[in-house]
């Protein structure tokens, strides 16, 4: 997917234009907040749960090389096969392999951000294998043509009169007049469609919330059970992950899982819990011939021992996304490429470069409620201020900024002249002010003035009526 | 009765520039519980839009005036959750690498405080002197609330008040959309978060704005005012302090009698 994170601004400006997005928008700004709190109210050890989940990443991150190759051992064990790729077009070289040894034609996708980190729709494409996705966000925005707009919630950026639009330009079989007003009838719809791309699909593609190390299993949540029919039905089963997925044991597993589906829905747990070990067994009734992980690291493993491996105790909850005011008004489009929000914010540089994805970690006013329910606790706000620093470094950020900002820093660290300053501008904003006591336009802050007032000062500064309030005092005052 | 506690006031650049009123209410406010205050000459500003760009360096030469220009006092009080919350959690991790400064910084956090929750948790004041006849809705600035746990404690000062009161707007803990030198930079969603934030405010009916932070209150009623909004922005502290005679609301033009005074 190209990235188009250096146009953040003027994707955010088309973004805050549009009606439909808004709308849609508005909805998720309060929805996804109201019940991920109802959620954590009715869980009182919420707070000890976070802190056992950080402990499992923490000691993952630790020990990942043993429990990838435990992992490994243990997928082989069960009769499966792990495909390790250093970049994402190992990882789609791998997949198309696998495919095309499979022989398929057409391949059903339960939904995986791997799949979109490592684009691999496109490639399948272009490989003359048609991808099919299953679940009913990715298979709206698939079938739109579009890219998912949140992690968790591909296509939480439209209203449904837009699904219903996009339904009947893609299903032309169907009767062009049904009534398709309500969101259970269109996604009965998708059901029916889905349902017969399942039967003809030759290999099923997800992705993997975890990787247990100890079972060599993948383990899937999903709400609408697209996902087992997506693996259990073709031939072969692919799972596509990145590294940072593993957990030693199901254990492990069951208490990420608590966070997770609390911190992304306000569910108290998903309503498909899916894990899959291995092919399907001589005795088992059903399930694919064969199963493989392709595990990606794409500049992961760069990340341990470094600022920013914090990031890789993220379990994509989309929480952040979720309680991002910024997010909330532009949606996930405007960040330019796969990830989005505040984990976007963050992971986005480490994955396609600081030079390219630079508006994102500065797209933030660090009100910190990103960082205060991440279910991992990351930093997230702290790990945007080091890409600010790195950028700063390399002297990345627009001129203007960087002379403005050297400008106030030598005036801030000279206290007298910084007084003088604020004393004068004080006094003449004060009285440009005047009686009308604001600004509809100020020189140089049209980046304020033409959205808000400006309130005006009250006329001198603080330090010099406190200067002058002390002058009588009577220790003072005891001068020749 | 114990010795006067010493505080050093830290003013911030935006109160000292803006709106001493503020500064004054501090004062009096702390006056009242018993401190002895005293304003530093050599302060200028915590150093957070160095910082949040990402000039560590300039950031740190800031942070090293302030813990000068505010060593030897008992207590460093700050009329704002965001410069409060950049020296008490951001100042230790600034100087991270360097152990003697980060020691002095360490220092210097366990004796800031921002002012509401230094009146109500270290000064245990559970009711001010003031009257003040409005409905107010309370905005609580992202900074104040998670940086520094600032959340009941303006609102049970508040409710100590007469003729004041409280309607909470329906998301009082949602980012106003300031962020310092983001509304700048990203003028057009800071609009929006603003805008959204006025809304909300509107809603409740209330005739009064308080927050504890001046950017917000800054960037809120600039808001309201373009708007037409008849909303009245004020920093908590003038209100707890009583002194809301002293200055206009903010952005709201001086009234004659407050002209016509000396």
């Amino acid at each position: 997917m190209q990235a188009t994170s250096r146009a953040f601004k003027a994707n955010a400006h088309r973004a805050l234009g549009n009606p439909e997005l808004q709308r849609a928008m508005g909805m998720m700004r309060t929805g996804f907040p109201e019940r991920r709190a109802v959620a954590i109210a009715r869980l009182p050890e919420f707070e000890a749960l976070r802190d056992d989940g950080i402990a499992i990443k923490n000691h993952v991150l630790a020990h990942l090389d043993f429990y990838l190759e435990t992992f490994e051992k243990n997928v082989i064990a069960q009769g499966g096969k792990v495909h390790w790729c250093r970049t994402a077009q190992e990882a789609r070289e791998t997949v198309l392999a696998l495919c095309r040894e499979h022989g398929a034609r057409t391949v059903t996708k339960g939904k995986s951000m791997i799949g979109e980190e490592i684009a691999i729709n496109e490639f399948l494409e272009a490989n003359a294998i048609t991808p099919v996705e299953t679940d009913l966000g990715e298979y709206i925005v698939q079938i739109r043509h579009e890219t998912p707009s949140h992690i968790i919630a591909p296509a939480v950026h439209l209203v449904k009169e837009q699904v219903a639009e996009s339904f009947r330009a893609a299903h032309r079989d169907l009767p062009h007049d049904r009534a398709l007003d309500e969101a259970r009838v269109l996604c009965d719809e998708a059901r029916s469609v889905l349902r017969r791309q399942f039967l003809a699909a030759d290999v099923g593609i997800t992705g993997a919330n975890f990787l247990v190390a100890e079972t060599g299993s993948s383990i899937i949540v999903t709400n609408e059970g697209n996902g087992d029919l997506t693996q259990t039905l073709p031939k072969a089963h692919i799972v596509l992950a990145s590294l940072e997925k593993i957990v030693p044991t199901l254990e492990d597993a069951t208490t990420l899982l608590r966070l997770l589906a609390r911190s992304a829905t306000g569910q108290e747990f998903s309503t498909y819990t899916t894990v899959s070990t291995g092919p399907r067994r001589a005795a088992d009734p059903d399930g694919p011939a064969a199963y493989h992980v392709v595990l990606l690291d794409n500049g992961r493993s760069a990340l341990l021992g470094g600022e920013f491996q914090d990031m890789l105790r993220c379990i994509r909850c989309a929480a952040c996304l979720n309680h991002c005011p910024v997010y909330g008004a532009v949606g996930g489009h405007a960040y330019g490429w796969v990830y989005s929000g505040p984990m976007g914010a963050v992971l986005t540089p480490t994955l396609i470069g600081i030079e390219e994805a630079g508006q994102l970690p500065n797209a933030s006013t660090f009100c910190g409620r990103c960082e205060s329910v991440c279910p991992m606790r990351i930093p997230l706000p702290k790990m945007m201020r080091q890409w600010r620093e790195r950028e700063f470094a390399k002297k990345l950020s627009p001129k203007a900024q960087r002379w403005g900002l050297a400008l106030w820093a030598y005036v801030a660290k000279r206290p007298t002249l910084y007084r003088a300053a604020s004393a004068a501008a004080s006094r003449v904003l004060g009285f440009m002010g005047g009686a009308r006591g604001r600004f509809r336009s100020l020189p140089l802050a049209s980046g304020w003035t033409d959205m808000r007032d400006m309130p005006a000062p009250e006329g001198k500064s603080f330090m010099t009526l406190w200067a002058e309030r002390r002058k009588p005092a009577p220790r003072q005052a005891a001068t020749p | 009765m114990a010795a006067q506690r010493r505080v050093g006031l830290f003013v911030t650049c935006l109160v000292d520039l803006f709106r001493p009123t503020v500064g004054f209410a501090a004062v009096k406010l702390l006056e009242d519980g018993g401190c002895v205050v005293e304003v530093p000459a050599l302060q200028t500003c915590c150093g957070q839009p160095a910082y949040n760009s990402g000039d560590r360096e300039d950031a740190k030469a800031i942070a090293r005036q302030v813990i000068a220009a505010f060593a030897g006092f008992d207590y460093v009080v700050v009329p704002s959750g965001s410069c409060g919350g950049m020296i008490k959690t951001h100042y230790p991790a600034l100087f991270a690498d360097e152990p003697s400064m980060a020691e002095e910084a360490g220092a210097l956090a366990a004796r800031t405080f921002e002012l509401i929750s230094f009146l109500a948790d270290v000064l245990q004041i559970t009711q001010v002197e003031a009257r003040y006849s409005g409905v107010v809705t309370y905005h609580d600035a992202c900074s104040g609330l998670r940086e520094l746990g600032v959340k009941a404690q303006p609102r049970r000062l508040l409710a100590s008040i007469d003729g004041l009161e409280l309607k909470e707007m329906a998301t009082p803990e949602v980012c106003c959309g300031f962020g310092g030198t983001f509304c700048v930079k990203y003028p057009e969603i800071s609009d929006k978060m603003v805008s959204d934030k006025v809304a909300d405010i509107a809603a409740t009916g209330a005739d009064t704005l308080l927050c504890g932070d001046m950017g917000c209150l800054l960037n809120m009623a600039g808001k309201l005012t373009r708007l037409g909004k008849d909303v009245r922005a004020r920093h908590v502290a003038e209100v707890l302090a009583g002194m809301t005679d002293r200055a206009p609301p903010l952005g709201a033009p001086v009234s004659p009698v407050r002209q016509g005074k000396p």
